[in-house]
Order: C-alpha cells, then sequence, then structure tokens
C-alpha cells in the first residue's frame, strides 16, 4: 500500500466533510427515539466507535497473517497500526457507551449485560498486546509473536457479535433485525452516515500513523547513511520495524 | 424505559460528543508532538549533511 500524502489529505477533507454532515443529521433530521427520547442521539456516535474498533481488530488478525506468510515487516507494521487505532476507537465506545448506560439505566457499567462485559473482554485483550510487543527485545520474534497474539485474539472478535446474539439478556438495545423491525429509515440514513463518517476517520488516521512511521523510518535511514556512528537509538524497540525500503 | 427530560439528557449526549473530540484532539496532539520530533530529527540531518560536505569541499 502507498502512502502518499495527497490522498492522505483527500481523505481528511472526506472525513471532515462526512462527519460534520453526520453530526447535522444526528441534531437537525433524526427524530427523537418514541422509547429512549434525546439520549438516543449517542447511539450514533458510539456504535459505529464500536464497529470500527472490532473490525480494526479483524483487519489486524487480517495483516498478521499476511506477514506471517509472506515475512514482510511492514504487513506486522499495519497490523501494529490497526491494533493501536482500535484500542482508542475501543476506548471511545467504552466511554461513551458508560455516558449512555449513566443515562438509560442509571449505572455506568452493567456487569450482567453480555454487550458491555464482552467487549471489555475483547478490550481488554487487545491492551496486553503492547505489553507482550514491549516484553521482546528481538525485532524479529516481537513481530512473529505479535502476529500470532492479532491472529488469536481477532478470532474473539466474531465469538463477541456471535455471544451477543444468543445471550438471553437484552437490556443493551438491538438495532438490526429486531422483531420490531428495527430503525425508521430517518434514523438508518443518519446511522450509516456516521458509521460511514467514523470508517473514513478510522481508515485515514490509520495512513496518516503509518505515513508517519515510514516517515521516520526514512528519518532513521537518513541518519545511518549520514553518520555510521550515530546510535541506533532513534529507532524505538516498541514500535514495529519498518521496512527501510517502503515509501512513505 | 422512561425518557429523561431533554435538558438532562442533553448533558448526556453532549459529554459523549465531547469525549470523542477530546480523544480526537489527544491522539492529534500526541501525532503532532511526533512529528515535530521528526521535524527537528530532520534539521539535524540537514546541518550534519552540509557539513560533511562542507568538508568534503575544502579536503
Amino acid at each position: 500500500m502507498s502512502i502518499n500524502m495527497p490522498s492522505l489529505r483527500v481523505m481528511a477533507f472526506a472525513t471532515v466533510a462526512v462527519l460534520g454532515l453526520a453530526f447535522a443529521l444526528v441534531f437537525f433530521y433524526a427524530p427523537n427515539d418514541a422509547d429512549q427520547g434525546f439520549i438516543q442521539k449517542i447511539f450514533y456516535v458510539h456504535v459505529p466507535i464500536a464497529i470500527c474498533a472490532l473490525i480494526g481488530f479483524i483487519v489486524a488478525a487480517f495483516h498478521s497473517i499476511r506477514h506471517l506468510r509472506t515475512g514482510d515487516p511492514i504487513h506486522d507494521v499495519r497490523s501494529y497500526v490497526s491494533i493501536h487505532m482500535g484500542v482508542i476507537f475501543g476506548t471511545a465506545a467504552l466511554l461513551t457507551g458508560s455516558i449512555w448506560a449513566r443515562a438509560a439505566w442509571g449505572k455506568w457499567w452493567v456487569w450482567e449485560e453480555p454487550t458491555l462485559v464482552s467487549f471489555l473482554i475483547v478490550f481488554l485483550l487487545y491492551a496486553t498486546y503492547y505489553p507482550l510487543r514491549y516484553s521482546i527485545e528481538d525485532r524479529e520474534r516481537q513481530a512473529r509473536y505479535a502476529s500470532v497474539f492479532a491472529i488469536t485474539a481477532g478470532a474473539f472478535v466474531p465469538l463477541n457479535f456471535i455471544a451477543v446474539r444468543l445471550a438471553e439478556s437484552l437490556v443493551h438495545p438491538r438495532v438490526f433485525a429486531t422483531a420490531d423491525g428495527g430503525l425508521p429509515p430517518e434514523m438508518m440514513l443518519t446511522f450509516f452516515v456516521s458509521l460511514a463518517g467514523m470508517a473514513l476517520l478510522f481508515v485515514t488516521l490509520v495512513r496518516f500513523e503509518l505515513a508517519a512511521k515510514m516517515t521516520s523510518a526514512q528519518i532513521s535511514r537518513l541518519r545511518r547513511a549520514l553518520d555510521s556512528e550515530a546510535p541506533a537509538a532513534s529507532a524505538s524497540r516498541i514500535a514495529p520495524a519498518v521496512p527501510a525500503d517502503q515509501t512513505a | 424505559m422512561p425518557a429523561l427530560p431533554i435538558d438532562e439528557a442533553g448533558k448526556y449526549v453532549a459529554g459523549a460528543y465531547v469525549v470523542f473530540l477530546v480523544l480526537i484532539l489527544i491522539y492529534v496532539a500526541i501525532m503532532a508532538a511526533k512529528l515535530e520530533r521528526m521535524r527537528s530529527d530532520l534539521t539535524e540531518l540537514a546541518d550534519i549533511a552540509e557539513t560533511s560536505k562542507e568538508a568534503r569541499t575544502d579536503g
């Protein structure tokens, strides 16, 4: 994947435009929910964030499979960045979900609710990805172990969806494929525009971080070329090794 | 589930959207700091390159 700045710029503008449109639809077009009232507006930011986080984890597993198959470090970097962004979005999903729970249920957290607990388990699982990476000195072994972890943890993401659907406790609202017929068209449109905006934000931030990592790798390469005695400390042992021949 | 009155619900809705924006801003601030460090690294490398070029010309 070539990461060039003009396309990143276009994506950034598209993200701002679509998210702006989404927020306008949320507050000026979508009707208030008959049951929940105004607090249902949180749904348009909380659910797309959670979906993007979970898809980010699956994308990371996909890149990890490619890394193990090809040995190309670029796939490890992509997996790392996808997980990184997934954890950030996961944090946002947990916080916005907690705020919604406080408004709707009067509690910040409900341990009996499988949707919340299974998402928390997946989130905490991915939070252990960083200590795993940090604890391994050797770059190649670090990348290999991280890939195995990302694939194993990625298997929990679909299980999370299945567990939620199979769960009997249905305190957490269901949106699609409910017996009541799901969302009305105005809400559905608003939701999908919000989802598109959040997905664009996710992809833009992933590409932005990849571009930064590539640039950092090029700087390290330039430093080595200019000063052979320069310490290798400029390359973090935490971050994945970025192949020097990959252009930013 | 009875709906909250709009003035009370508004606090929670605003809180959720503000949390989202704050997280994005924190991320952007961290990335800005990283980019600033890269910029200073590049300036340093440009100085080293110029110095070594001058040394070669003088030698």
